[in-house]
């Protein structure tokens, strides 16, 4: 028997306010995702078929470039946040459960700050 | 609370199967195969970065059979994540929880998702001016 709260003993788990903000970013990048999905959709449709040149030139035009920067660093981050659900869903030995968490965060990095620097190597 | 208190995820196989389960199976399903599909979508831009040459590597692999087939594969797998993710969001925002309508919308995306990729494929090859 305790005389302390529960929200007091949650608190001193420090994890309260961090699963609201996770679950809220997940929202706020998927809204963000729509329209940029939709457009790179449309984009790359109309690219098939095109060779070297002409994709450089597309993403060299200065609004390409920094809607597929914003599309890639919003889906990375969405990517990363949706794993970890995934991941704390179905992986329940603490260990492996953290090594793949901080593993498909670097990855995450790794994947999207490539795609990144691609595009800033064209554009620039 | 005691460790075996805490609440349960969501188990795979311990629930009467219903249709509705398996679309939002592939909710996850899709999101995951966009996150291995982005290895690909990273690799076709550092070979447009890197040149002619290496652009013409993805080129030859995304015009293969196989190379479509993925390509195929991803573009569902978007569009189906992002019809079903406004789905949730509609949820989220407190709406549609009736099942009939829940159920419903559920066969709605599947087939606005497979609609969109069909278009999306059509404008592909209409807008294509080399093989």
């Amino acid at each position: 028997m305790t005389i302390r709260s529960l929200l007091r003993r949650a608190g001193s788990r420090g994890s309260t306010r961090l699963a609201v903000q996770h679950w809220w970013l997940q929202r706020v990048t998927a809204v963000a995702l729509i329209p940029l999905t939709l457009w790179l959709a449309v984009s790359i449709a109309r690219l098939a078929g095109a060779n070297h040149s002409v994709f450089i030139l597309w993403v060299e035009k200065p609004w390409n470039a920094v809607l597929i920067l914003m599309a890639i660093a919003i889906a990375f981050y969405h990517l990363k946040v949706g794993l970890d659900v995934v991941i704390e869903d179905y992986v329940h030995t603490p260990w492996i459960k953290v090594t793949f968490l901080i593993g498909t965060t670097f990855v995450a990095i790794l994947i999207g700050g490539a795609s990144a620097f691609a595009i800033l190597r064209i554009a620039l | 609370m005691r460790r075996s208190d805490r609440p349960l995820s969501p188990h795979l196989l311990a629930h009467r199967f219903q249709w509705n389960m398996v679309l939002s199976m592939l909710h996850r399903v899709t999101g995951v195969t966009l996150g291995v599909g982005t290895l690909l979508l990273a690799w076709w831009l550092m070979a447009a970065a890197a040149g002619p040459e290496s652009y013409a590597v993805v080129e030859r692999f995304v015009y293969s059979i196989p190379g479509r087939s993925v390509l195929l594969g991803f573009t569902f797998s978007l569009f189906y994540h992002l019809c079903n993710g406004v789905r949730h969001l509609v949820w989220d925002a407190g709406w549609g929880f009736d099942p009939r309508i829940a159920a419903a919308w559920g066969w709605i995306v599947l087939v606005i998702a497979v609609v969109l990729t069909m278009v999306s494929w059509y404008l592909g090859y209409a807008f294509r001016d080399s093989p």
